[in-house]
């Protein structure tokens, strides 16, 4: 297991270093360019030459390369050019954010997925597992930001159950020592503040979560159904196991193997930023500033949130690689 | 269930007279009764309405009695069973009759009680090792699991038990196992855990649903001795269900015969094996292992006296004379690399074939068995030309297998061709029969379409396959139709050597005499050299002229068939030899 680990994180090296490269050059190709997105309409030929001076544009592309990957070794991603602050504050500051939401989301998607599932593939062909199709089918089909902007003109807008935009109510007086709004309530004992995190969390947590709750409940569905015709579970009946153990220990544990994959992919995605859902509900996590930082050419902040989120991945992976073994030891022993 | 004795008794002397060669015989042991089926009739829900899949079954089984039920895959027999334990599968149901076990009936008491017996009174030893444990808990805690929920044995001392229970079939540090997971454990211990299940409750009655069908002979032999001798020791019934004549002659008191859903014969092991009445026990008899070769048979059949005595030399002596020899393997191993386990570690070799020498003579049969693990499927890989040697050649006609450029290589798929093992795996589900015949002939640019089609249909003649069956899809053929299809493939471009695979035994006896058959009729139409590996030597018996049998990549012995099988050199091929079903089904004939 140990080996394992130590393992995946020397494959980090190689990744990260091939995927600076890539980006490295891929920023530097966009048109316009930070110069021009920084000058404006203030733009000469001569003021575009000093900045470029002052910033070592205007060396060889190598070493601008060479000097990036040594700061990046030493921690510093740079700055970012819309704020000025460093990008990996910029990025601590806003990640809580979006962990925040995505653990909303998955609560939403397994909470609701599993059970769903679950409940289809034992009463297949019953009305549940029909609608659960429907419901699974539409949960992928619908755009993420016309079902977040419904959700949010229903139950914001128009019934005033949650609140419409941002991650705390603007009169909220709260201290934040760890940036998790709800976990800073918690933690500072503003019960009135964590109230009002959560509340803001509810809906852009459900608009995020659906997707993955609909491809949770057709995974858990098709894995059940599986599971459940296995020989062992018939043998397990034969051997006058209750109907309790049965389910629990033999049917939707084997089932979980695959769910687990589908999870944990979808747990690397949602880490990665939610742009839509954010935008829709003013919601400042890492998705929304680095689409920001796209359309600005900020280019330290592209590389550095790419690159970051890129080891989020990764390690998310890996989470999902050793819990597989938990589960089944089959894979305990190849690791 | 006061009223049950009575509705028994009223019952029984209503009871069609088609069961009684057991039942008036048994008529004063009727406290001994364990299990009475009487007119079972099990239905099928499907899209076209129902389905019966068993009809009118009638039979007992009696305390420390063992009733073995014998039949080809699709005749009912699991069905049987498993509407006696009450685990049909969802869309199956008990239609008409009753189970009667001790005073109930299974067919109508409640889900629960049902289940409250299971386990209990009713014990199961499952077909498949490999499927029938759960992959991700231990052995040990899914029979606890049983003891517990059975109210057997508390949460604290079920361990104990289930080490007994482990160590009572044969499983060697029984405590230390039970801590092991399914894949940690081989076929037989799965098998054996499996029996420790089945009896754990200490059941009445045991269901043994081929019970070691998926396992090495050697391995079949002492599992089955073992489940032998508990169930005697524990006087509990058995209900084992076979597809093995063989092995029903051998460890049945009572045998019963099922054929498409019918019980067609049913009566003493021995009565139904020397004097089958039903024209269905008569044709699985004559299917069933035989002392002849089955091309002797052919020849007798054909009324080709010059062939039959060619064939009854070929088979008695080993020929002197120099032969021509097709195929030629010397001195070859092959030794795989295994990725070593740690970080850096280099990886070891594992010699899957050591030192292999043999020859196959034209227009012969070479048949090479062994048990799983013993290298003869890589072998033939390597003669096939799918794996290269490590060391040693093998020479094709004269020339080195796998020594030539591409067109050379090309040349050669065309002269030999595989037919293998798994008849439902093998062939394209999207392709028809037609077209899966076609390919070989379209891969290798035979001909137009017109020829094609001609020597398509020419080659389904052969293996015959009617036209009808050209135009239908793998789905839509039985086991045996589907293996004469891949048969038809790898004959369309006429090969000099066939490669068969195991490409009988995933089939019934029956249908595995019929392709026999056709393979050693073809030999003689179109003089194909044939190398057969296989782990069954009733299949080597019947078509085989000479032999080689390996052992952990070596060949331990070498000879004709007769030879091999009357005068057996080492103890492994006595093993071998021993552990086939059915000696007593031979010395009943």
């Amino acid at each position: 297991m140990l080996r394992l680990i130590v393992q995946r994180l020397l494959l980090l090296i190689p990744l990260l270093l091939g995927l600076s490269i890539l980006l490295f050059g891929w920023v530097r190709a966009l048109p316009g360019g930070p110069v021009q997105a920084m000058l404006g309409e203030r733009y000469t030929p001569e003021a575009a030459a000093e900045i470029e001076a002052e910033m070592g544009l205007d060396q060889p592309l190598p070493v601008q390369y060479g000097k990036y990957l040594l700061r990046l070794i030493q921690g510093d991603f740079g700055t970012s050019l819309q704020s000025g602050r460093p990008v990996l504050d910029e990025f601590i500051t806003r990640f809580p954010a979006t962990i925040e939401l995505t653990i909303v989301a998955l609560v939403f998607a397994i909470g609701i997925g599993i059970p769903l599932g679950y409940v289809a593939a034992r009463r297949s062909g019953s009305i549940i597992d029909h609608s659960a199709v429907v419901v699974s089918l539409i949960g992928v089909t619908v755009p993420v930001f016309f079902l977040a902007f419904i959700l949010k003109y229903i139950f914001a807008v128009e019934l005033g159950w949650f609140p419409t935009t941002g991650r705390q109510s603007a009169t909220m007086i709260a201290t934040h020592p760890t940036n998790f709004y709800v976990l800073d309530g918690l933690l500072t004992a503003e019960w009135d503040a964590a109230w009002d995190a959560l509340m803001h969390l509810i809906l852009p947590g459900i608009a995020l979560g659906t997707i993955p709750l609909a491809i949770v409940a057709r995974m858990t569905r098709a894995a059940v159904s599986e599971v459940q015709n296995a020989d062992y579970v018939r043998t397990a009946r034969a051997k006058g196991i209750k109907p309790a153990r049965l389910r629990s220990e033999h049917i939707l544990k084997n089932a979980m193997l695959p769910v687990v994959t589908t999870i944990g992919l979808q747990v690397g995605l949602l880490l990665s930023g939610a742009v839509l859902t954010e935008t829709v509900f003013a919601f400042s996590g890492i998705g929304s500033f680095l689409a920001n930082s796209v359309f600005r050419a900020d280019y330290p902040v592209m590389q550095g949130f790419i690159l970051l989120i890129a080891v989020v991945y990764a390690l998310v992976n890996l989470i999902v690689d050793v819990s597989y073994g938990l589960i089944d030891p089959r894979l305990r022993r190849q690791q | 269930m006061s009223d049950n004795p009575e509705k028994k008794t009223a019952k029984k002397t209503t009871e069609p007279t088609t069961a009684a060669p057991v039942a008036s015989s048994k008529a004063d042991s009727a406290e001994n009764v364990v299990l009475r089926v009487e007119g079972l009739c099990v239905d099928f829900r499907t899209e076209n309405g129902a389905a019966r899949a068993v009809s009118n079954a009638n039979l007992t089984v009696e305390r420390g009695q063992t009733v073995a039920i014998v039949g080809e895959s699709g005749s009912g027999k699991t069905t049987l069973a498993m509407a006696v334990l009450g685990l049909l599968a969802s869309n199956g149901s008990v239609a008409e009759g009753h189970i009667w076990f001790k005073e109930e009936d299974l067919g109508a008491v409640s889900p629960q009680r049902m289940a409250q017996l299971r386990g209990t009174e009713l014990g199961l030893v499952p077909q498949d090792p490999m499927t029938n444990l759960d992959p991700i808990m231990q052995i040990g805690r899914q029979i606890d699991a049983g003891l517990i929920d059975n109210g057997l044995r508390t949460r604290r001392d079920a361990r104990t038990r289930t080490v007994e229970l482990l160590e009572e079939v044969g499983l060697p540090d029984a405590r230390a196992r039970a801590a092991q997971y399914p894949h940690e454990f081989s076929g037989g211990m799965r098998q054996r855990a499996l029996i420790a299940m089945g009896l754990s409750g200490r059941p009445a009655l045991l269901v043994a649903d081929e019970p070691t069908s998926a396992l090495d002979v050697t391995v079949q032999r002492g599992i089955l001795d073992q489940l032998s001798g508990l169930t005697e020791e524990l006087g509990t019934a058995v209900l084992l269900i076979t597809h093995d004549l063989g092995l029903a002659a051998e460890r049945a008191d009572t045998v019963v015969v099922m054929y498409r859903g019918d019980i067609v014969e049913q009566g003493p092991a021995r009565q139904v094996l020397t004097a089958p009445q039903h024209e269905y026990t008569k044709r699985l008899m004559a299917a069933a292992p035989s002392l002849a070769s089955r091309r002797i048979e052919i020849a007798r059949e054909r009324g080709l006296d010059e062939v039959l005595d060619g064939a009854l030399l070929a088979h008695g002596e080993e020929t002197a004379a120099e032969t021509d020899v097709l195929v030629s393997v010397k001195d070859v191993s092959k030794v795989f690399s295994i990725r070593g386990k740690g970080l850096f570690s280099r990886s070891t070799g594992f010699t899957a074939v050591d030192g292999v020498s043999l020859d196959i003579p034209r227009g012969s049969t070479v048949a090479v068995v062994g048990e799983s693990g013993s290298g003869k499927s890589t072998l033939a890989r390597m003669i096939l030309d799918i794996e290269k040697p490590t060391t040693g050649s093998i020479t094709f006609d004269g020339g080195v297998v796998g020594a030539g450029n591409h067109r050379d290589q090309i040349a050669y798929r065309r002269r030999v061709q595989p037919v293998f093992q798994d008849p439902y795996s093998s062939l394209d589900p999207l392709y028809s029969v037609f077209r899966a015949i076609e390919e070989p002939l379209r891969a290798h640019d035979y001909g137009d379409a017109a020829a094609r089609r001609a020597r398509v249909e020419e080659l389904a003649d052969q293996v015959a396959l009617s036209k009808s069956q050209l135009r239908r899809f793998p789905s839509e053929l039985s086991g045996g139709q589907r293996q004469r299809v891949a048969i038809a493939r790898a004959l369309a471009l006429s090969p000099e050597l066939v490669v068969c695979d195991e490409a009988v035994s995933a089939l019934d006896v029956v249908v595995q005499a019929q392709i026999l058959q056709l393979l050693a009729g073809l030999q003689e139409e179109l003089g194909l050299t044939y190398l057969f590996i296989t782990h069954d030597l009733a299949v080597v018996r019947q078509i085989a002229d000479r032999v080689l049998v390996m052992q952990e990549g070596r060949v331990v012995e070498e000879g004709t068939v007769d030879s091999v099988f009357d005068s057996p050199a080492t103890a492994y091929t006595r093993a071998l030899l021993d552990a086939i079903p059915g000696k007593d089904l031979e010395l009943a004939l």
